[in-house]
């Protein structure tokens, strides 16, 4: 049976109607797999997946997603199973333990197929940073995939898997997802456990997923997100079924505008999608009010102090002495960090850890982290503020369609710009996500969606609205012309 | 030219919890190296830290004690340094709001007493040991030590001279072992400082530069490296040079301080906020808890004792200072109608025994119940205060009921005045010449003849019945 580009909720119900057996299903994703272009994959794991298959449909395992392969962004540990975080300084990392979101995507019964390509140790947004090789955009194979979880966007984008999960910091699961045209959601800060996320800005970062619809996502969502008292940032308030309210009706609801983000030098073809999708919305019965963040224009500059600050001291760990890579020929411990570190981080982690440790210097603390922080709880502000008046705020999830491979590596902040709109909602730890509803070049584009604290369940309610409503996520690749 | 010594001491306890400030690992001492490791203790990529809250409640036991402010919402920092044994690459601290600020320190050096301001006593976790010497070509690392919760307690440079240093530290280590808080044993670590030296000419507002000596870890080293460090600095100084402001290392083998690598202190930690770890915020019920059970201190339990049962005061600040001895005490006081006496056996006779085995009465095989028994055994005049030194010794080796070694070994004093009587007339008559010279007014031979009468009863006889009945017989 043909399974690729078939939704979460149609592989359940095939194996639900044992049209199909796990084992099957299995066999066919790495069959998928070996025939891809895409470099999405650092890591397999077919034999162990199997293995899981057969209990499956000898009626071993049970749960919500139980028998259905996915695939984990490579920045997770997954016990026994490399995880190199895209960086050749985790070449042989295996992790002895299960990061709490894996331990929670396995209870539900899912099999892990392998770890998705992804830009190193997440920074990036075109996955053209990752040690082991860029990934290609599905839909172009010139073009990049977004980042950084380019791999997991790719997948699913190209019919692989159904589900893969990744992480945001700012914006590392809208804008693939977007670029790629497939549904891609971050909850808030705090609503999935950081315990096993490889950090990069700590403060910053969120697990969250891929799918191939939002419906989907809400049902990968209610086992991703769980309170984890191994990690002190962890919400504890009781968790949604984020399927409950899905089919909400949207009348009356309201959907706030930036007044800040000038869209109007955007593409042609960006600005008439969304005005498109407003008009969808707007046959929902949903109003449309313009709301100020008036500090939003702070969001790039406050974000590339805070998250380079948090992964210079993030990564410190990384010296060559307990795991991962280690220099050879080294004749004292200065050479040992200095070596290990120059070979094994590449260009924009060292960037990154360089401008991160300048800015927590003696003498630029206060200039620049603390600024920072500052700006950050404005920007926070400015969205409880907006959220008084509306239900969501919608944006698109990045400035254009994919570009091509190699155009921005030369430039980083013209890449950095590429953030530009899903930033804020991590420096506020807001949920957010985006869902496909158009094309510039060619090429999908995203729509974003952002929820007030702890409201995926809106979010989440106005994309499957608005998918039930269109026919953009539905649109895949056609793998034939291109390859 | 005259100086004078400017001193402020850094002291970590290592805090007595089970485990580790931010892991479930164990904290115990002396284990097979990275036996006591968890993955967080590892800094294995994706792991993260939780505040064991018991290092906070000891950590506010102190800061109570030295009446300080508790912040009751703290925050935790990271101070980053490359080391092998820190494994995260940085140091989780409290920087900017550290759970204890304020309180001070009594001192007494040879009778003068002052008092020591503290600056601030906060949380943070140790780091591991790097070995060089277990192997000729390598060195290697154990992470058992890795993330112990260490109370790290800065005085205000208050100090001036070594005594008072020693003294400062011998109040810190009295006090922390008291309330529980560290178990004080500062040939494993548990307690060491840094002294932070400087001198200037007397009468100079302005401090002079200072050196700081790192990990020094016993009393005696604290004198000596704290007067080395003068010596030097004056030296320096008058020979018309400056002191470096600089880390110095006290080889204790050499009985000098020696400054370390320049690299080391050339160091920016870059401290911020540890974006891991939310602050942490101690309830006002769990202060009121904290604050229920926190013990009477040595002075005040001494003052009481003095007024409450008229005990000596050299008895009663001994007995005091240690938790365990004072319980003790406390217990025994419930029941005898003595408590002069119970004072006075264990600083005593008890004392002396705990010294000698080097233990704390509750790991002796002396029981509350057996000292009661005993104590009632004095007090009414079963035996003599003699007699219950050899008891104790008994107890002491075998743990045998006081009233069992009593009436086995026949211990019971003689308290019938025929049989004194007896005795007596025995000593008197074979003692003639000695009765005469007491007679012609050699009274300090009075206690030859008790002796004699004790000699005889082989030490059962009631002193008090011995004396009435001897003067009774030598002044007929």
């Amino acid at each position: 049976m043909n399974i690729r580009f078939k939704t979460l909720s149609e592989l359940k119900k095939l194996l639900e109607t044992k049209e199909i057996s796990s084992c099957e299903l299995v066999s066919e994703t790495f069959k998928n797999i070996a025939s891809s272009k895409t470099n999405s994959f650092i890591t397999l794991d077919e034999e162990r997946s199997l293995i899981k298959a057969r209990a499956f449909d000898e009626g071993k395992i049970k749960g919500d997603l139980a028998g259905i392969p996915i695939a984990q962004k490579d920045l997770f540990c997954t016990k026994n199973l490399r995880t190199t975080c895209g960086s050749r300084i985790l070449e042989n990392f295996i992790p002895p333990y299960d990061a709490t979101v894996v331990e929670n995507l396995n209870a539900a019964g899912s099999i892990c197929v392998g770890k998705t390509n992804m830009d190193e140790f997440a920074m990036g947004s075109s996955n053209e940073t990752s040690y082991y090789g860029t990934v290609k955009n599905p839909w172009d194979f010139e073009r990049v995939p977004g980042g950084s979880s380019g791999g997991s966007a790719a997948a699913v984008s190209e019919g692989l898997i159904c589900a893969a999960t990744g992480t945001d910091t700012g914006g590392s699961i809208r804008q693939p997802a977007a670029l790629c045209g497939i549904t891609g959601i971050k909850p808030t800060y705090g609503r999935a456990s950081r315990w096993g996320m490889i950090a990069f800005a700590s403060s910053l970062d969120q697990a969250g997923t891929f799918a191939r619809n939002a419906e989907d996502c809400a049902l990968l969502l209610n086992h991703i997100c769980s309170h984890d008292t191994k990690d002190s940032t962890s919400i504890s308030d009781e968790q949604e079924n984020y399927l409950e309210n899905i089919d909400d009706d949207l009348k009356g609801k309201k959907i706030g505008i930036v007044k800040e983000f000038d869209i109007s030098n955007l593409n042609k073809e960006v600005q008439d999608s969304f005005e498109e999708s407003k008009k969808i919305f707007e046959a929902l019965g949903v109003n449309f009010v313009e709301v100020s963040l008036p500090n939003i224009k702070l969001s790039v500059p406050t974000y590339y102090v805070v998250a380079p600050a948090e992964c210079s001291s993030n990564l410190s760990r990384f010296d060559g002495v307990k795991y991962g890579y280690r220099a050879k020929n080294i004749n004292n411990l200065e050479e040992l960090y200095i070596k290990s570190r120059s070979e094994g981080f590449g260009d924009e982690v060292k960037r990154r850890i360089l401008i991160g440790t300048y800015v927590l210097s003696a003498g630029f603390y206060d200039a620049y982290y603390k600024k920072a922080q500052q700006s950050r709880r404005m920007i926070k502000n400015d969205f409880m503020e907006a959220f008084k008046d509306v239900d969501i705020i919608m944006s698109p999830s990045s400035p254009s369609s994919a570009f091509k491979i190699g155009s921005k590596t030369e430039d980083p902040i013209e890449m950095y710009l590429e953030d530009l709109f899903t930033i804020s909602a991590n420096l506020a730890g807001v949920p957010a996500m985006s869902i496909p509803h158009g094309f510039a070049y060619g090429l999908p584009i995203g729509l974003q969606l952002m929820g007030n604290y702890l409201e995926e369940s809106k979010i989440l309610n106005f994309a499957h609205q608005y998918q039930k409503n269109s026919d953009w996520h539905i649109k895949s690749p056609n793998l034939e012309e291109i390859s | 030219m005259s100086w004078e010594t400017v001193i402020g001491l850094e002291v970590h306890a290592q805090l007595s919890t089970n485990t580790k400030l931010f892991s479930s690992a164990s904290t115990q001492f002396g284990s097979e190296p990275n036996t006591q490791v968890d993955l967080v203790d590892l800094g294995l990529p994706g792991v993260l830290p939780v505040v064991n809250k018991d290092a906070f409640k000891k950590a506010i036991r102190f800061g109570l004690a030295i009446k300080a402010d508790i912040n009751q919402e703290s925050t935790f920092d990271r101070k980053n340094y490359f080391y092998p044994d820190l494994p995260k690459g940085y140091q989780i601290t409290q920087m900017t709001k550290p759970i204890v600020e304020g309180g001070l320190i009594d001192i007494d050096v040879d009778g003068d007493k002052k008092t020591i301001n503290i600056t601030r006593a906060h949380l943070e976790e140790d780091a591991g040991k790097s070995i060089h010497d277990a192997y000729p070509d390598k060195s290697v690392i154990d992470l058992n030590r890795a993330g112990t919760p260490l109370l790290e307690i800065v005085s205000e440079p208050e100090i001036s001279s070594a005594k008072e240093a020693v003294a400062y530290m011998k109040a810190l280590h009295q006090l922390v072992i008291f309330l529980d808080v560290c178990d004080g044993d500062m040939s494993q670590g548990s307690l060491r400082c840094d002294a932070n030296v400087s001198i200037r000419k007397v009468g100079d507002s302005e401090l002079g530069t200072r050196t700081e000596i790192k990990n020094i870890n016993s009393f005696k080293f604290i004198e000596k490296a704290i007067n080395f460090e003068i010596k030097r600095q004056i030296k320096v100084l008058e020979s018309g040079e400056k002191v470096t402001q600089e880390t110095r290392l006290y080889d204790s083998g050499k009985d000098e301080t020696r400054p370390m690598r320049s690299k080391e202190f050339a160091n920016d930690y870059r401290y911020f906020p540890d974006p891991d770890l939310l602050p942490v915020v101690i309830s006002n019920d769990e202060m009121e808890e904290i604050r229920s059970t926190f013990p009477e201190l040595p002075a005040d339990k001494s003052k009481r004792y003095i007024s409450e049962f008229q005990i000596d005061k050299s008895e009663a600040e001994i007995i005091s200072s240690s938790r365990e001895l004072s319980n003790f005490f406390e217990v025994a006081v419930e029941s005898t109608n003595d408590p002069k006496l119970a004072a006075n056996l264990l600083v005593g006779e008890i004392g002396s025994l705990l010294n000698k085995d080097n233990i704390k009465i509750d790991e002796s095989k002396l029981s509350s119940n057996n000292f009661n028994i005993l104590l009632q055994r004095i007090s009414d005049g079963t035996i003599s205060k003699k007699i219950a030194k050899t008891i104790l010794a008994e107890i002491w080796e075998t743990g045998r009921n006081a009233d069992e070694i009593i009436n086995d070994q026949g211990l019971v004093q003689i308290q019938d005045e025929t049989l004194l009587e007896e005795v007596i007339i025995k000593v008197i008559e074979s003692n003639s010449k000695q009765v005469e010279d007491y007679k012609n007014g050699k009274d300090k031979l009075f206690g030859f003849f008790v002796g004699q009468v004790m000699k005889e009863t082989q030490g059962k006889a009631n002193p008090q019945a011995v004396n009435d009945l001897l003067k009774k017989a030598l002044n007929s």
